[in-house]
């Protein structure tokens, strides 16, 4: 069965008890694509995942169970019913507009017209190269790690109802940073097809380890469990990262512009070398956008709902494992892009995340880009690692989503 | 069951104390082992001294002028510093998993440490030309800085223990950022220098570092010990805080002064060395319970023989290479979070 059912909070919050006896016993529903409301307090939304004319039988105790679990959920109010895809190509437009600010402004100022000349009609003047071999690529780069890590986070959010989810907090990223740090320090290597390999072991080492820790912990995986057990396996392992940098200064060297998280000075060659993951991670992730879904709604209700959650929690992870795995190799730790943007999508268009997750990897993409702008202009002619603009932008955010989601 | 309990009363003062006689005997225990731990650190190293000559070079016994040299210039400054630096931490951990009534508290996990951190890596790193007796301050008023922030941060009327720790993981982490940049732009060498003292160590303090921390402890100890009434009462949550009649708010902000107070000095005199305001206060409270009376002398002894004991190791292990001792206790410390994590669960 694949429905899920909202409790509205606007007007007065009832007790799903009531609410449910209000509907009577049993309610039947024709399920072609639809969506009901019912009063204020209830909307039913259908895909179409049922031959039209079939008939599903929801049963009050599927009711309850559901309001239960959605009780206190805010994002419910700003349910948009109205077609998200104006939106959505409205959003690329202002992505393709920061791409071209991106590569316009820049220690040297190019123009919008140069730009053009450079891709279309290329005569080998320094302009042109800078925006072919500096800029260009710097840019897309940004688009990928904002895209992969805004969509990791998203769905790290999703399957573990922690609203404070993002690959810095959680500890994924020191994970990623001290297997590549190791593997310099061991190999002496910093070829690029080697990080990301590094990366994606450290990366899924210590999420697993994080994952694991927080269920583990009184209440299972409440958000405090997993942030506590987050900050402690990052603390541990920026521990032995310094360990090995104190011991080989040729390795802090190599490696403190990686660490601080920057997307300068990468080549096509590193786009080239993640791209396929984060492709692979983007498509596992929106095929299983609709099991997010049912898996949002809890654990209980979407295996009454006859979801193999422990698959789609796996399936989820690998997704998470490949972008936020490949985002990591590609630009270092950067945090926060993953924690913001999947709360501002959602605001906007609410919690069905067959929307969520392809507005998160616009959004993230934005904003990467747009902090990239931001870390190379304001101590021009020096530059700051992107990695401490979205820090900066991010932090007070999660000081409100800590504030506001995690008071209870 | 009954405990044994002795009573020292003044005539003259409005004082009196009771302590359990379990805590007394653990805590003679504990000091005994401390002191052996300490004999040892200082006894042991790339010179090795005969622990008989340790303790009669101490006492001012031996003619040895090598002796005397190793240990009372390089080795006894170093192990004082440890110890009094696990001391700091511990009691700084103990208070804070009273005020948050989180048993996985602990200064380095909320963002003290950071600020600590912070402050001192910039000093490093950007003015290279400052004397190192500025360190402890800059790094105490980083601190404090962090500490307000997330206090203020936190507070919505009222401060909630849950938001103290979430805010302080997000500033920690951000702080964290912040002082990734110094370290990706400064002078490498100043930076090698700065990441030792990120790390956390004891290594080459002289009595100079002794003499600049003991101020502190003079001043915070004793507050910590005539609150422990307060974070008695705090611990039961706020409610009955304050229907027992603690102004919570203002005891909440008292103790977290003190205990940043504590943590930041001993991070201003030997970086941030994690886990042990974790550790300390856990294994106290299983010696003795958790009543803060007798629970914040055991875990400060506690905390002060984890550090020296992990100092020792990480300079003997892998000798001549030197591991910082933050490096040892996290690595000690991660497992014992995971434990306290599982034995949480059946609670």
């Amino acid at each position: 069965m694949r429905a899920f059912l909202l409790c509205k909070k606007s007007g007065k919050a009832r007790s799903p008890s009531t609410t449910v006896e209000d509907f009577a016993a049993t309610v039947w529903i024709k399920p072609t694509k639809l969506l009901i409301e019912f009063g204020n307090k209830l909307r039913v939304v259908f895909d179409d995942a049922y031959p039209s004319g079939s008939l599903v039988r929801c049963d009050c105790n599927y009711f309850a169970a559901i309001l239960q679990q959605n009780e206190g959920m805010t994002e419910v109010s700003n349910w948009k019913s109205r077609s998200p895809v104006l939106g959505l190509i409205a959003s690329i437009g202002v992505l393709v507009i920061c791409l071209f600010i991106s590569i316009a402004l820049g220690a040297a100022d190019i123009s919008l017209k140069t730009i053009y000349e450079a891709i279309a009609v290329f005569d080998g003047s320094t302009e042109h190269l800078i925006i072919r071999t500096v800029r260009i690529p710097r840019s897309l780069l940004a688009i990928l790690v904002g895209a992969a890590t805004a969509i990791a986070g998203a769905i790290m959010q999703g399957i573990s109802h922690n609203p404070l989810a993002d690959p810095e907090i959680l500890g994924i990223n020191a994970g990623a940073a001290i297997a590549v740090v190791v593997a310099i320090f061991i190999f002496g290597t910093s070829e690029p097809s080697f990080y990301v390999w590094c990366a994606f072991l450290g990366a899924g080492t210590s999420a697993v380890s994080v994952y694991l820790l927080g269920s583990l912990g009184r209440g299972g995986l409440t958000p405090l469990n997993l942030t506590i057990a987050g900050a402690a396996i990052a603390a541990l392992l920026s521990a032995l990262t310094t360990g090995i940098l104190i011991i080989s200064q040729r390795t802090l060297d190599e490696i403190r512009f990686w660490l601080a998280g920057s997307v300068a000075g990468r080549d096509y060659a590193i786009i080239a070398q993640v791209l396929p993951y984060i492709v692979i991670g983007l498509v596992l992730a929106l095929a299983l956008a609709s099991q997010i879904n049912i898996l949002n709604l809890g654990e209980d209700v979407a295996k009454g709902l006859g979801q193999k959650t422990a698959w789609v929690k796996i399936a989820a992870a690998v997704a998470v494992l490949l972008l936020a795995g490949s985002a990591v190799a590609a630009a270092g730790p950067i945090g926060f892009v993953g924690l913001v943007v999947p709360h501002i999508v959602r605001l906007l268009i609410g919690v069905d995340y067959r929307w969520i997750l392809p507005y998160s990897a616009v959004f993230g993409a934005i904003l990467l880009l747009a902090s990239d702008v931001v870390a190379r202009l304001v101590i021009r002619p020096q530059e700051l690692p992107v990695g401490i603009v979205t820090a900066l932008v991010g932090a007070p955010f999660f000081v409100y989503l800590a504030r506001m989601k995690v008071s209870k | 069951m009954k405990q044994n309990t002795l009573r020292i009363r003044s005539r003259s003062l409005p004082l009196s104390l009771r302590v359990k006689q379990r805590v007394l005997t653990v805590l003679l225990l504990l000091l005994l082992v401390t002191l052996i731990a300490m004999i040892a650190s200082v006894a042991y190293g790339e010179y090795p001294i005969p622990p008989l000559a340790v303790i009669q070079t101490v006492l001012g016994l031996e003619e040895n002028s090598d002796y005397t040299f190793v240990v009372n210039t390089l080795r006894l400054p170093r192990t004082l510093v440890a110890s009094l630096v696990g001391l700091a931490l511990a009691i700084s951990g103990a208070i804070m998993q009273g005020i948050t009534r989180n048993p996985l508290a602990d200064p380095g996990i909320i963002g003290v440490n950071a600020g600590a951190s912070l402050a001192a890596v910039s000093l490093i790193v950007l003015f290279p030309s400052v004397p190192v007796g500025f360190l402890p301050i800059s790094a105490f008023g980083g601190a404090l800085a962090v500490s307000l922030l997330i206090y203020f941060l936190a507070w919505e009327g009222g401060s909630s223990p849950l938001r103290l720790i979430l805010i302080g993981v997000g500033i920690a982490t951000v702080i964290g950022a912040c002082t990734s940049v110094i370290t990706t732009f400064g002078e490498i060498n100043s930076v090698s220098q700065a990441l030792v003292w990120l790390a956390g160590s004891v290594y080459g303090r002289s009595w100079e570092q002794v003499f600049a921390f003991l101020p502190w402890l003079i001043v915070f100890l004793p507050l910590a010990l005539v609150k422990t009434r307060q974070l008695n009462a705090l611990a039961l949550g706020d409610e009955i805080a304050t229907g027992l009649g603690c102004h919570i708010e203002w005891q909440r902000g008292w103790l977290l002064l003190i205990s940043t107070a504590l943590a930041g000095s001993a991070v201003a005199t030997a970086g941030a060395i994690g886990f042990v305001g974790l550790m300390a206060p856990h294994m106290a409270r299983q010696l003795v319970g958790a009543t803060h009376g007798g629970l914040l002398p055991v875990a400060g002894v506690m905390g002060a023989m984890l550090v020296v004991v992990a100092d020792l190791i990480g300079r003997t292990l892998f000798a001549p290479i030197e591991i910082p001792c933050g490096i040892v206790t996290a690595v000690i410390g991660a497992p014992y979070f995971v434990y306290l994590l599982v034995q949480q669960r059946g609670k």
